[in-house]
């Protein structure tokens, strides 16, 4: 490198240091915190250089060995490696995973709270796998999704406190609510073009959650449903001490009673019902509706023009997703007795778009990969709460910038009109 | 009748603000073409920035007028940092990628810089007493008294001032006839010697301080300002620019107008709790019966 590229690049870093010290100065150097009457201004400059240091150094690295390019190819050769390599092996890595999945509960070290852990990240797996039709196979960027999970979680829980069903009726009922409301919410709004769907859907999933707040005589408000029914292993509850002239699972499988019992039946259902997603998706791909979405995906005036009615298309994808949302809601529900509109805020939407996309739109295992990797980093830095969200909306822009794809882009067609000729 | 016209005061107020920070969501959807969702957190950093000036300028005594000209100064310059820096960073690589990429970058930007400050300033509202005080009353002989602060009628002002300033740079300056050289075609103004990603970076600017000034409005007009006022503030400006025909600068500010009405309206005719529902059904049905809004132009699909 030449003496002038390298004086080059050290202007570029301080004018990188000014522009991050107006970025930061007033923000962070100058934090204000109210102390009896009206705030007062706490500097904290060491923060800010730390900071403004930190990005002249990484400018000036990056300058340095204009590593950006070489850095791009790499990330972009592993990932694209890691993509054919999952694509090859996807039978294999499926029937792994689910191997794993399944003996998981009786591993050595999985205790409590790995199966409370297992059990979100599931749960997650299940929103990403219904949010992948909408998103992945039909190309529809829906941000209001938490809105069908809230519908799911209402339905169940207000359906089984107010009739005592029992979940296996509530369950489906949940998942055609949400659906019908999918349908409802749908049917006006899936004319707009894309950018203008993603702001309204997020209008919709706020109108739910404001609706959820203030209709008091139903939701209860924001304090929430409370004592809503656990589920019961085919009509055995998981009760240490049954009702009168009633079984209870320990009992009826001379066990000894173990709180351990119901969780690990909950894993399972939540197992059960994100595989069925997952098969339905697979299956869903090959038919004609399926087939149909990936096209209007790619290209929305052909289709029109091959008499393919976008309207409809789209509704089915959107309505199947919502059910899946319900379905996955009514299980929230369950699992925690409790459900209040603090659960079903927009940032929850976001996470579940955030699965879909960073693990690259359409790709079953990206939603598995992805899911894990965000609920698992979110768990261990637990007590770094504040940060996480930074850090995940960060690496949301970065692989943005990076591999628009996602991780495992996977946008060919599911199947080709001449076989698998290449 | 006076309460109508109280809450017609108040509605304009209000739709001064959501104006000023729709002008940012038009310009950049005008000339890119993409909706910078994390315009409202901009806006909140705006916010943020005047609170922290006005606090350190009201310790040091100088006369209000002063005060508040600084403040609008320094919120400017060190939002517009903000905005150029977010499109250098999320959006810039971004160009000629898929169509839903910059969004969703646009959505992990606004998430960043949401936390960043609750990270940065706290997670607690922050509350500011109020700098301008009293006002003019009118009907003083009738029940209710119609009440309009002098700080409705410096908001309103300030905001036709900007308005003059900026309907100047746009039609008479040659920034102007860039920037809307841009909107038109891309390649060809670029052909024509024009910078184009150098017009793209004074957009995000001049977006940022209109935004930076609505903020400052916010923490006036208010008194109470947290991390999480750009989501709300953001979307119903992003509604009012639908409602003006997205793209369409005049439209903006008449979508701002009707925004600010409808909600204060909504609040204060129908139902308080339901406020924010008006805004959002109001941006459904204008997108779903005219999506071009009222001044906007007829968005044609080409293969």
């Amino acid at each position: 490198m030449e003496k002038k590229d390298i004086i080059q690049s050290f202007k570029d870093s301080l004018f990188t240091g000014l522009i991050a010290l107006a970025l930061f100065g007033p923000i962070v150097g100058l934090r204000t915190a109210s102390k009896g009457e009206g705030l007062f201004i706490t500097p904290q400059w060491e923060v800010v250089f730390l900071l403004v240091g930190l990005c002249i150094l990484g400018r000036f690295l990056i300058n340095l060995n204009s590593a950006r390019k070489t850095e791009i190819t790499f990330f972009s050769k592993i990932t694209s490696k890691f993509s054919v390599i999952t694509e090859d092996k996807a039978k294999h890595f499926a029937i792994t995973a689910i191997l794993f999945a399944v003996v998981f509960p009786f591993l050595p070290f999985t205790d409590r709270y790995f199966m409370d852990v297992a059990i979100m990240i599931l749960t997650y797996i299940m929103l990403g796998w219904g949010l992948n039709i909408v998103v992945g196979l039909a190309g529809l960027l829906d941000l209001g999704y938490v809105a069908f999970y809230a519908v799911g979680a209402y339905s169940y829980a207000l359906i089984a406190t107010t009739f005592g069903w029992s979940f296996w009726i509530c369950l489906p009922l949940a998942g055609v609510f949400a659906a019908f409301f999918g349908i409802l919410l749908g049917f006006p709004v899936l004319r707009l073009r894309g950018d203008y769907l993603a702001i309204v859907t997020l209008g919709f999933g706020e109108i739910i959650r404001i609706i959820l707040i203030n209709w008091y005589e139903v939701t209860n408000g924001p304090d929430g449903i409370t004592g809503i029914p656990r589920p019961s292993f085919f009509g055995l509850p998981f009760k240490r001490s049954p009702d009168e002239g009633e079984t209870s699972f320990h009992l009826f499988f001379n066990l000894e009673y173990s709180t351990m019992h119901r969780i690990i039946f909950l894993y399972y259902l939540i197992l059960v019902l994100a595989l069925i997603t997952n098969y339905f998706t697979l299956k869903i791909r090959k038919l004609p509706v399926g087939r149909a979405w990936e096209a209007l995906r790619e290209d929305e005036i052909a289709c029109k023009s091959l008499g393919v009615n976008p309207t409809n298309t789209k509704l089915t994808a959107f309505a199947i997703g919502a059910m899946f949302g319900g379905f996955a809601g009514s299980f929230f529900a369950t699992r925690q007795a409790f459900i209040s509109p603090e659960s079903f805020t927009f940032i929850e939407s976001a996470i579940i778009v955030a699965i879909v996309v960073l693990g690259g739109m359409g790709s079953q295992t990206g939603v598995v990969l992805a899911s894990i990797f965000l609920i698992g980093i979110t768990e261990m830095f637990r007590d770094l709460e504040q940060y996480r969200m930074i850090a995940f909306g960060g690496a949301m822009v970065l692989i943005m910038v990076f591999k628009p794809k996602g991780i495992l882009a996977n946008r060919k067609p599911t199947i080709l009109m001449h076989g698998d000729k290449k | 009748m006076e309460y109508f016209i109280q809450q017609l005061v108040n509605g304009i107020t209000l739709g001064s603000i959501y104006g000023l920070i729709a002008i940012g969501y038009t310009m950049v959807y005008g000339i890119i073409g993409m909706i910078n969702f994390a315009h409202g957190d901009i806006f909140m950093i705006g916010a943020f920035v005047a609170l922290i000036s006005f606090i350190i300028f009201g310790l040091t005594g100088v006369a209000l007028p002063i005060i508040l000209l600084l403040v609008l100064l320094i919120a400017m310059l060190f939002t517009a940092c903000y905005g150029w820096t977010v499109e250098k960073l999320a959006y810039k690589p971004l160009r000629g990628s898929f169509r839903l990429a910059p969004l969703i970058s646009a959505l992990g930007m606004s998430i960043v810089l949401q936390n960043y400050v609750q990270v940065a300033q706290g997670a607690r509202v922050k509350p500011m007493q109020p700098l301008i005080s009293g006002g003019l009353e009118f009907f003083k002989n009738s029940e209710f008294i119609v009440t309009v602060s002098y700080l409705q009628i410096f908001i309103v002002i300030l905001t036709i001032i900007l308005m003059g300033i900026f309907t100047y740079l746009i039609t008479r300056t040659d920034l102007g006839r860039a920037q809307r050289a841009c909107e038109q075609d891309r390649t060809m103004t670029a052909l024509l010697g024009i910078n184009v990603d150098r017009t793209i970076s004074i957009t995000f600017i001049i977006g940022s301080s209109l935004a930076s000034v609505a903020g400052m409005m916010f923490v006036l007009y208010y008194g109470v300002i947290d991390f999480y006022i750009g989501f709300l503030a953001g979307i119903k400006a992003f509604t009012a620019a639908v409602l003006g025909g997205i793209g369409s600068l005049p439209g903006a500010m008449l979508g701002g107008l009707l925004i600010g009405l409808i909600e204060t309206f909504w609040a204060g005719y129908v139902s308080l709790e339901y406020k924010d529902v008006a805004a959002f059904s109001v941006l459904i049905v204008v997108l779903i019966f005219f999506p071009t809004g009222f001044l906007g132009k007829p968005d044609i699909e080409k293969v």
